[in-house]
């Protein structure tokens, strides 16, 4: 049976973002729904739906909500719509063409944890999306599905959207707390975590916006269709964002039984005429890279974990046969270099050298020597930093050694870069600098 | 000792890009500015006020085009914090800018999507076609060039954002047109976001929503 969309099944009509089009499609009628019921029973109905966090470590969203503290008043939703990790797109689509969806889902998440406002911090290179956004909240708060008294039911909820200013960094959960109390998007130590010490100190669920966007149909459908959606433990609908070197770009929404074949292959059209595939990154530049014989594997949460890699946000990058893979590293490294946020050394410095030796590298300047210097680095930042940032920082670092570490030696013995493709910059002094 | 026989003493000690902010003019926010940030700062608890700081950036650098020193006083006088909180915040946040730029702020997405699409090409096009460098603005004030990093719109790549605009699927060949488009015709040159073009072809008119 052909697989139907569930978030993204109207992103293609032109009014899908307007709140008459959401009511007509059935909008709202979870939040009235779970309004009937109790806060603990949409906690529950979550839990047992099995929605895992959508933003990249894959938690469950139900047992997030239960670990809020619920003695502490108030308690706040923050959803996270930071969408920074490079190859990552899909909040966007569904915040800029299904706005309400996520303005319900944040309705039913306050309900759902005894929180009264929810901020949506989203990232300021997305201006023209937050427009969108809050001509939606505006139209919720006109209808009464925001505000105060929601249905009558004396719940009261406050939707803010607040815009970042260019950060990477306040994407990770502490550090966009620390960015919404106006200071540098800086992680915190943890424990605590924000479900007891959050925003301003308080009790905070902190939820992407695929996440939020996922719940008003588990209120209205039921936790077991949710998770019949997919295989077990990664049930639901999922939306992937496939670019790189494919003919079709673009996000597409499937179960987590689908394979990386069927995206790659069948959505997005495959790799371009003429040219053969290289490597895969599936979720987003943090997370190692597969290869071309690994492309059957499941796009699940554990089918990407087991073949050594990670969903994360399910950004799935495809490299042909043009693309050198120490330029890739150094490419990445550039952007982990500018975007660590600066608080732990080992990550602030080791970005650092790490960007300087694979410049050298593909300059063609490097020597045999750097290659182990490069890995000895690595394992000097992974592990040693407050966030998983550093951790992500030097994946494709030690991703493209163990997998490439030829092409790295070929640049070593040849003293130049051995791969130049045609995209690239003629005077690396200019794209480099 | 060096490092690397072919690395300079020194070459890679950490330094700070960090400018000290201009004074500029006397400001203060226009009282359009100023009964925004009054309605912004309400959406956070009153003791929280701090919280607003990056929306009064946003509209001190609309109103003047980038951030002054007395602009950072004026933020921090409002929200009850110090000048230093203020410039912490600045200093760390890349979409603002502590130095006058031009009319045209071009970002190039560099990062690896929009980078093997051609987006190094695009920026060495846009260096020639204005004969700077990234970083830099061009002598007549009308284009600042800037590399970024992942801007979201992967799967339009290469994708350029001009101010708070999108302009999606730039190929080098292109990028030299876009330039003199903007100067012709301004922002309406950009493509905008492609959700919002289809929308706009759907509806068979007039500029959609948003």
């Amino acid at each position: 049976m052909a697989y139907e969309p569930v978030l993204t099944k109207y992103v293609r009509e032109p009014n899908s973002f307007t709140l008459d089009f959401y009511l007509q499609h059935g909008g709202y009628d979870a939040l009235k729904t779970a309004l009937g019921r109790k806060p603990e029973e949409i906690i529950d109905l979550v839990k047992a739906s099995g929605l895992r966090g959508r933003g990249g470590a894959g938690f469950p969203t139900g047992m997030k909500w239960q670990f809020v503290d619920k003695k502490v008043e108030p308690r706040y939703i923050v959803c996270n719509a930071d969408e920074s990790e490079p190859g990552t797109f899909k909040d966007h689509l569904l915040m800029e063409r299904n706005p309400h969806l996520l303005v319900e889902g944040c309705a039913i998440g306050c309900y759902a944890i005894g929180a009264k406002v929810a901020y949506i911090y989203i990232r300021g290179e997305f201006f023209h999306v937050q427009g969108v956004l809050e001509k939606a909240i505006d139209d919720a708060y006109a209808k009464g599905y925001l505000g105060k008294n929601i249905f009558g039911s004396g719940f009261d909820c406050d939707v803010f959207v607040h815009r970042g200013a260019g950060a990477y960094e306040a994407g990770e959960e502490t550090a966009l707390l620390e960015s919404l109390e106006g200071k540098r998007a800086q992680p915190r130590n943890k424990p605590p975590f924000p479900a007891l010490v959050g925003v301003y100190g308080k009790p905070t669920a902190v939820n992407n916006v695929e996440t939020l966007c996922n719940v008003p149909s588990i209120v209205s459908k039921g936790a077991e269709w949710y998770a019949g959606l997919g295989p077990e433990k990664n049930g639901g609908p999922k939306l992937y964002c496939v670019s790189g070197h494919v003919k079709k770009p673009g996000v597409f929404e499937a179960s987590m039984n689908i394979t990386l074949r069927e995206l790659i292959e069948g959505h997005a059209g495959g790799v371009r005429e003429g040219r053969t595939l290289k490597a895969v990154i599936p979720g987003g530049s943090s997370v190692p890279i597969l290869l071309p014989d690994q492309l059957d594997t499941q796009a699940s949460f554990d089918g990407i974990q087991k073949a050594g890699s990670l969903l994360g946000s399910a950004a799935i990058v495809v490299l042909d046969d043009t693309t050198c893979m120490v330029w890739l590293a150094e490419n990445l490294l550039h952007f982990y270099r500018h975007e660590s946020c600066g608080k732990c050394t080992p990550c602030r410095e080791g970005t650092d050298w790490l960007h300087k030796i694979l410049q050298r590298i593909e300059r063609g300047e490097g020597q045999m020597r750097d290659l182990d210097l490069l890995a000895s680095v690595s394992g000097n930042i992974a592990g040693k930093t407050l966030c998983a940032f550093g951790d992500a920082a030097v994946t494709p670092v030690l991703t493209t050694l163990k997998h490439f570490r030829h092409e790295y030696e070929a640049h070593v013995k040849e003293g130049r870069c051995t791969l130049p493709a045609p995209w690239r910059a003629r005077h690396p002094v200019g794209a480099h600098s | 000792m060096s490092f690397h026989p072919k690395m300079a003493y020194g070459a890679t000690f950490h330094k700070s890009s960090r400018q000290l902010e201009d004074e500029g003019p006397a400001f203060v926010y226009t009282p359009e500015n100023r009964a925004r940030f009054d309605e912004i700062v309400k959406r956070y608890p009153p003791e929280q006020r701090r919280s607003a700081v990056l929306p009064a950036l946003y509209l001190a650098q609309y109103q003047q085009g980038y951030v002054t020193a007395n602009a950072i006083r004026h933020v921090a006088e409002l929200l009850g914090i110090t000048r230093a909180d203020v410039e912490d915040v600045v200093s760390y946040y890349t979409m603002f800018y502590t130095r006058p730029v031009g009319k045209f702020v071009i970002n190039v997405c560099r990062t690896l999507s929009c980078a093997i699409n051609g987006a190094e090409r695009v920026t060495e096009e846009l260096c020639g076609k204005l004969g700077i460098t990234p970083g830099q603005t061009d002598p007549s004030g009308t284009f600042t060039l800037m590399e970024v990093e992942c801007l979201g719109a992967c799967d339009r790549a290469p994708a350029v954002m001009v101010n708070d605009a999108w302009h999606e699927c730039l190929t080098p060949e292109n990028a030299a047109k876009l330039v003199d488009d903007l100067r012709a015709r301004g922002e309406a040159a950009l493509s905008g976001c492609h959700h919002v073009i289809e929308t706009r072809r759907a509806q068979g008119s007039g500029r959609a929503e948003g």
